[in-house]
């Protein structure tokens, strides 16, 4: 008779179902726990009393009226694109290729700021902005989506592909606009004139930025839960066998679905070529097309869960930047914190799906003497 | 002493799943030399119980037993050492390699293989059996039955002694299955333990020793199998007293409603699935669809529906008022436009007819979430016919809101045959609308295919199970490789007449269908 011993053993548990509240607890618990490590870390590296560190995060994020409009600016520019991925993402067509969509749609937008500032007026400037906008950051979409739906090619790799194209691009348009000659960079367009930027509203140089992102939010919202369009595109996502027994036009519906998803990303472009940074660059996408995936994700592609996802990941890092510059530190702090915060909040969606249990087992001889 | 030592012993064995309890507290024993069968309708927790014993899940609480010795199975591996192998619903097998090839994948071997001796050791093991196996076939080349015996001699092979085979008849012929109990008999008299776990009554009556009996997770008990009859052992399943018998209604009138006329359909990889189909479905009838599985049953009724490409032939319908439209290049959106109401309920019910993650009333929109105003979607009829649904079929869920993946099978089905149904279609088409139902959920669904059967429509029904389909249909298409092996009327047939055509093949088709054609 084989000896019976016991150990514990760890058991990783499928969660039958969860409570809205309680995974938001997890949530909630983990942005805690992120703020915390983040905190050692920060200590680790300057040395400082974590409670100064923190008070300089928020006197970065929101210290001043400047300072707290840059943060609204870059967190509307994170959940525009966010809610530009959410459609596409809803249909299960892995756009990966935002960067280069806000890429090429800053590119057009910078293009017309050059070529017709100096000639048109200001409002028609504004809504040619956001159409050729639009519509290059469609076409950016547009290709990968065709294939998809006709060719049925890999559409993860094809919008990553096109990512480069579109970095390219931008490269060769700085060589051909760069200010001064020489310097490979396009400088602040229209330094001057301001022609083609988005112009102060209410007395606030971003606040167009703002109005234009909370229309395209609700827009997105009510259009993936009222129409038939949204409606179609959550059925292809989930089954296309389901979808063509309805009788939609997968095709149609991808294509259709993909030029929605990235002239919105198009117009994130104009808003941080013309509504903030005023110049072009290969970084003025800067992995926001990437992050915002995350956002989407972790919003459960629910709009108005974007905006708070958005607004903690933003706060964090515009507060760290002013960390950075504050304690002598180089701009891969900030980075070292979103890192951290993605990591947290990634990481608590294995505990809203799985349990760890610990259990006793019985160990028993009988298998050890084979 | 070899008596009394059991095969296997569980002690109070438990495995959840979330909050889910798919096996609580169950013991039980295997005796050496026996069949046992394992008794339970679906969701009862049968296969997972089962799944412990090889190794693929481990058990929360409780212990297991193997040949009186108390035994840790954390893998397949140590279940194959405790001499336990289990033969899958689904096989596992590589398609491109010969039948020996597979029976020694992934064993340990010298560095030069020997097949001319692995061979003879199969060949030994098949004569000793009763197998009928050429160990130097391709899988590819091997009907559903061979593949099994491929799977079982695997396991005899790496020499188990107790084997574990999961609804082994869900996918044969009568005459297979009969050829397989013979096989399991000559086992049994070699020594081998064997449970079977099934939920066909007649089965368990034929070839067990004793039955075991699981409901809801739950163990109910062990009879010996002459001490007991098909209906003792159903009220021990479902818990209550039933009756077995399904109602055949008798309509007088019955119309043509749907022509298909010498139907062929290629796969993707160019090959006939379906060859010179032709049949008449009457409304006011049922007519069963009967064949092994993919013998064409998935594509027949998606050429119905517009969803499959039809290389050749015609599909007719003919509308009550007289009228005949053809069906044969018609996507399911032109169909619908044309108010042709058609309903279809297919075999994959969460890939093809519903939407797993939408709730209730985003399921009812699949079919009309057409019907919104301009750009928009109306959620308001919908939602009631839901919330109808839910009332007159007695659908269990916490409301209209849940995500009908977290519904159970039973309840899937019934959300979509009451979409379905609820256009009061001319043309009802369901495939295995049983398949994975307890047994009062199936019996709620033969009443209402009989109930559309009364008020007119016309009902195609794919089935698997041949006493259902006999009993259920007014007549029986019998699939054969992708040809019509004859249209037989349900209440002369039998079984056997069934099992024979659907293994009849392509020669004798022809015949069948001269037949039919002079007939109707």
């Amino acid at each position: 008779m084989a000896e019976v011993k016991t150990r514990k053993v760890i058991h990783m548990v499928r969660r039958g179902g969860i409570s809205k509240t309680k995974a938001w607890a997890i949530r909630l618990i983990a942005a805690f726990l992120s703020l915390i490590v983040c905190a050692f870390v920060i200590v680790g590296i300057t040395g400082q009393n974590p409670v100064a560190v923190y008070a300089g995060i928020i006197s970065g994020a929101v210290g001043s009226g400047r300072r707290a409009w840059v943060t609204v600016r870059e967190m509307v520019t994170l959940l525009v694109i966010a809610v530009g991925l959410t459609p596409a993402f809803k249909m299960k067509f892995w756009n990966l290729g935002g960067e280069g969509q806000i890429l090429i749609g800053g590119a057009a937008t910078a293009a017309v700021m050059i070529y017709l500032g100096p000639v048109l007026q200001d409002w028609l400037l504004f809504i040619i902005i956001l159409i050729v906008s639009a519509l290059s950051g469609m076409l950016w979409g547009l290709l990968p989506a065709f294939f998809k739906a006709h060719f049925n090619t890999n559409e993860s790799l094809f919008t990553l592909m096109m990512n480069y194209v579109a970095m390219q691009i931008v490269t060769f348009c700085i060589v051909l606009w760069e200010n001064p000659k020489g310097s490979n960079h396009v400088g602040v367009i229209n330094q001057k004139t301001k022609a083609g930027w988005f112009p102060s509203f209410t007395g606030q140089d971003y606040m167009i930025d703002v109005i234009l992102v909370t229309v395209i939010t609700v827009l997105v919202f009510a259009y993936l839960r009222y129409t038939k369009q949204g409606y179609e595109l959550q059925v292809v996502g989930e089954s296309v066998n389901t979808a063509r027994y309805a009788g939609i036009d997968v095709r149609r519906v991808i294509v259709r679905t993909m030029m929605i998803s990235s002239a919105i990303c198009g117009i994130a472009g104009a808003i941080i070529v013309a509504g903030a940074s005023h110049t072009i660059s290969t970084a003025t996408a800067g992995g926001r097309g990437f992050t915002a995936i995350i956002v989407a994700w972790m919003s459960q592609f629910n709009p108005f869960a974007m905006v708070l996802v958005s607004s903690f990941l933003t706060f964090m890092q515009e507060g760290s930047i002013q960390i950075a510059s504050q304690y002598g530190l180089n701009e891969n702090a900030s980075d070292i914190i979103t890192g951290i915060l993605l990591f947290f909040m990634i990481g608590c969606e294995f505990f809203i799906r799985y349990r760890i249990e610990i259990t006793t087992a019985v160990v028993s001889n009988a298998k050890e003497e084979k | 002493m070899e008596n009394t030592v059991n095969a296997i012993e569980l002690r109070g064995v438990t495995k959840r799943f979330g909050e889910v309890v798919a096996n609580d507290r169950i013991s039980m024993t295997l005796r050496k030399g026996e069949i046992l069968s394992i008794l339970g309708e679906n969701g009862s927790g049968k296969t997972t119980l089962m799944n412990m014993l090889s190794g693929i899940y481990f058990p929360d609480e409780g212990e297991i037993l193997v040949n009186g010795e108390e035994a840790m199975i954390r893998s397949p591996k140590d279940a194959f050492a405790l001499g336990i192998g289990m033969i899958h619903q689904h096989f596992k097998l590589i398609n491109i390699l010969t039948a020996a090839q597979n029976i020694i994948l992934g064993l340990q071997g010298p560095q030069k293989l020997n097949m001319k001796k692995i061979t003879d050791d199969i060949n030994a093991l098949t004569e000793k059996y009763g197998f009928d196996l050429d160990p130097d076939m391709k899988i590819y080349d091997m009907s559903v039955s061979q593949k099994q015996t491929v799977e079982i001699v695997k396991v005899l092979y790496r020499g188990a002694d107790i084997l574990i085979l999961d609804e082994p008849t869900a996918v044969l012929t009568p005459q297979e299955t009969q050829r397989l109990f013979d096989v399991l008999r000559n086992m049994r008299s070699a020594g081998k333990s064997i449970i079977i776990i099934t939920h066909k009554l007649n089965e368990v009556m034929e070839i067990s020793d004793r039955v075991t009996v699981l409901r809801k997770g739950r163990y109910i008990d062990t009879v010996e199998t002459k001490d007991t009859n098909e209906q003792k052992l159903t009220e021990m399943m479902v818990g209550e007293h039933i009756t077995l018998d399904i109602d055949r209604t008798e309509v007088e009138e019955t119309h043509r409603r749907i022509d298909v006329r010498g139907l062929t359909v290629r796969n993707r990889e160019g090959l006939r699935v379906l060859e010179n189909v032709s049949f008449i479905a009457r409304s006011g009838q049922i007519l069963g669809i009967a064949g092994i599985s993919g013998s064409g049953q998935k594509e027949l009724l998606e050429s119905i529906a517009g969803l499959q490409h039809v290389d050749s032939g015609q599909i007719l319908y003919r509308a009550p008022d007289g009228s005949v439209k053809e069906l044969t290049t018609m996507t399911p959106k032109q169909i619908y436009d044309m108010n042709i109401r058609l309903s279809f309920v297919p075999e994959d019910r969460l890939g093809m007819g519903l939407v797993g993650s939408m709730d209730l009333t985003g399921n009812m929109m699949v079919r009309s979430y057409k019907k919104g105003k301009g750009f928009l979607t109306d959620r308001k009829a919908p939602k009631e016919l839901a919330q109808d649904i839910v009332d007159k079929l007695e659908v269990a869920t916490p409301g209209i809101t849940t995500p009908v993946r977290n519904l159970s099978g039973g309840n899937v089905q019934k959300v979509l045959v009451g979409r379905e149904i609820s256009s009061s279609p001319k043309v009802l088409m369901v495939a295995y609308p049983v398949r994975g139902l307890d047994i009062n959920s199936a019996f709620a669904i033969y009443r209402l295919l009989n109930d559309q059967k009364e008020k007119g429509a016309a009902v195609i029904c794919v089935g698997e199970d041949l006493d259902v389909l006999i009993q259920l249909c007014d007549r029986i298409l019998v699939l054969s490789e992708g040809t019509v092996a004859g249209i037989v009327d349900a209440r002369e047939t039998t079984k056997e007449e069934l099992g024979m055509l659907m293994t009849s093949g392509r020669h004798t088709a022809g015949e069948n269908m001269q037949k039919e054609a002079s007939r109707g």
